[in-house]
């Protein structure tokens, strides 16, 4: 059968998927290199999980295509499933089974024999910690479990590829970072897509951020080039009256101001970002600052730019002036820029 | 084969940890009774008017096939009807609620396997039900001397009756995400098979031979005088064929509507 890319990466080309008139997932690219972790993130009915379902095969795309290990998703659909471990939204398990059975049926249609079956199953369960639910039936689970049960069903036979969707929801805090360090231990063998709406899930798990909105690609970066926008600065917003002088020098002398940025005068009232290191308060010099020099006090708040508020930026008001809002330095939702490997 | 036989099992299962098997098999197993000691009683009073209007004045033995278990396998029939389209509602109806049937559509499978497997653990249930009546079947060998080839007949033509039973119920299963909606629905077009005949008299004469080839009734009757017609079979085979097929187009065309 021919392969198209190498046998891990995931190749998404101006994928579109139509319910009739609606629009769930709007010319999509991206490309997840061999052995990485992509985040997928997006505010919920995003088009999130019908990328995924795409990817995985469960759904056919409107337009454009998607390669995954390999293959099509479309046009070599059993191979390229066969490659593919997925957890869906919710997990897909049967009630009446006891998990140990359940996974065995998944162990067999996805064509372990039975010699390997019991060791396969054994080792998800082991990866995955449900050793002690062996023999709980699914549907006495509780979310976290049945969480992981899932989780075990998608690693089971050692795919290529993983395609998690919210594979954190519903546990508690201890299972995340214990969900998390799976995963991330299972990168390198096998490329991961993992959807999300936790911000600092993504920034801890993965070495590269899609952020998606109203179907469309809104951003694409690594999380440290995201979060280096808003990290190591804190910003003050400052609006003093100086009577008409330039208080740009005056403000730059102050003890721990890094940054002036956007000074602007709006007659003899001038309003500034001021970024300071991170951690450091320079409220009380700057006060004192504008105080001795006799100026007028008019506004000062802090600006938190948190990638909490990047992302509903992104996500919210992409109305006006959308060119700003693309975060990526190719600056598009089409362009797909190469991924280079980051130490995350 | 191997992912069929995978979901057949799988499907098995499934009736035999709920409740479901027991229950279909249980009460299968009292109404074919029921009929059985009915079926019998009209037996002995045919076999004691035979006495009385013949020559002797001891009961006549009578054939059992002709007023025993034809009537029966008859009656058998119906009962099938009522009950198959409860074992096929929650064949599609149920993974599609519970979000499993995702796990099956994104393994490495293809929709005619995941049909047949459903059908394949079906019938085996099915089998399991005709299976109880054999036992019934024995005790008539065991008391009178029946015979035998009228009878396997009579199992061939409900065997493969239940079968196209079984196809439509997994393709109006594949349709709804609802499990009574599909049994009723499936019930609904099961009884409308069966009556179909019922309005040809009253048609013109294509009308008539077509809906008379048609209804489901009409082609059991054969097996059950204990004659293979290939006809019938063809019959069979094909509603089965045709409702598999249509299976297939209906989970293709759930997957482009999502």
């Amino acid at each position: 059968m021919e392969q198209l890319g190498g046998n891990l990466v995931i190749d998404v080309q101006q994928l579109t998927k139509r319910y009739g008139p609606i629009v769930a997932v709007n010319n999509v690219s991206f490309r997840v290199e061999p052995g990485q972790i992509l985040g997928f993130l997006g505010p919920n009915g995003a088009g999130k999980t019908t990328t995924m379902r795409v990817l995985t095969g469960y759904i056919p795309p409107t337009n454009g295509r998607a390669i995954v290990a390999g293959f099509d998703v479309f046009e070599q659909a059993v191979e390229a499933k066969r490659r593919t471990g997925y957890l869906p939204e919710t997990p897909p398990l049967y009630p009446e089974m006891t998990v140990r059975e359940y996974l065995t049926f998944v162990a067999r249609i996805n064509a372990i024999g039975s010699n390997q079956r019991r060791q396969r199953v054994d080792l998800a369960m082991d990866r995955t910690s449900i050793g002690d639910m062996a023999n709980r039936h699914c549907g006495k689970l509780s979310k976290g479990y049945r969480q992981r049960v899932g989780l075990a069903q998608a690693i089971l036979h050692n795919p290529d590829v993983l395609i998690l969707d919210e594979p954190t929801a519903g546990l508690d805090p201890k299972q995340i970072i214990e969900t998390r360090e799976l995963i991330k231990g299972l990168a390198g063998d096998h490329t991961i897509i993992l959807s999300t709406h936790i911000l600092p899930e993504v920034a801890q798990t993965c070495e590269r951020v899609v952020i998606i909105n109203k179907g469309c690609v809104v951003a694409e970066d690594t999380p440290i080039n995201l979060t280096n926008r808003l990290k190591g600065s804190e910003t003050i917003y400052l609006e003093i009256d100086t009577g008409g002088a330039d208080p740009t020098a005056g403000l730059e002398a102050v003890p721990g101001v890094t940054r002036i940025a956007s000074g602007t005068d709006n007659g003899g009232e001038w309003s500034f970002d001021i970024e300071s290191a991170e951690g450091t308060d320079v409220r009380r010099e700057l006060v004192h600052a504008v105080v001795s020099k006799g100026w007028g006090l008019l506004e000062m708040r802090p600006v938190r730019l948190s990638l909490e508020e990047i992302f509903l930026q992104l996500t919210t008001e992409e109305d006006e002036q959308p060119d700003e809002r693309q975060l990526s330095t190719e600056g598009g939702t089409e362009k797909v820029e190469p991924v280079e490997a980051t130490d995350a | 084969m191997r992912n069929v036989l995978a979901i057949a099992q799988k499907e098995l299962q499934q009736y035999f940890v709920s409740p479901i098997a027991y229950v279909v098999v249980g009460l299968f197993a009292v109404l074919f009774g029921y009929f059985y000691v009915a079926s019998l009683s009209i037996l002995l009073q045919v076999s004691m008017q035979a006495g009385m209007f013949g020559m002797g004045g001891g009961p006549q033995a009578v054939n059992i096939n002709e007023f025993m278990v034809r009537p029966l396998l008859s009656n058998t029939a119906v009962i099938l009807l009522f009950f198959l389209p409860f074992l096929t509602a929650r064949a599609y109806a149920e993974e599609k609620r519970s979000g499993t049937i995702e796990l099956l559509m994104t393994s490495p499978l293809t929709d005619l396997q995941i049909i047949l497997g459903k059908f394949l653990g079906v019938l085996t249930l099915f089998a399991v039900m005709l299976g109880v009546t054999t036992i019934h079947m024995g005790i008539l060998f065991w008391y009178g001397e029946p015979e035998l080839g009228p009878i396997l007949t009579g199992y061939l033509g409900l065997g493969l009756m239940g079968a196209s039973f079984i196809s439509v119920g997994l393709l109006v299963s594949s349709a709804t995400r609802n499990q009574i909606v599909a049994g009723v629905i499936t019930f609904a077009v099961l009884l409308l098979f069966w009556v179909m005949s019922w309005m040809a008299d009253s048609t013109g004469p294509t009308m008539r031979s077509a809906l008379t080839y048609l209804s489901i009734l009409e082609h059991f009757d054969d097996f059950s005088k204990g004659i293979i017609d290939t006809k019938h079979v063809v019959y069979y085979l094909s509603f089965i064929t045709f409702g598999i097929f249509l299976t297939a187009k209906s989970v293709d065309s759930e997957r482009w509507r999502g």
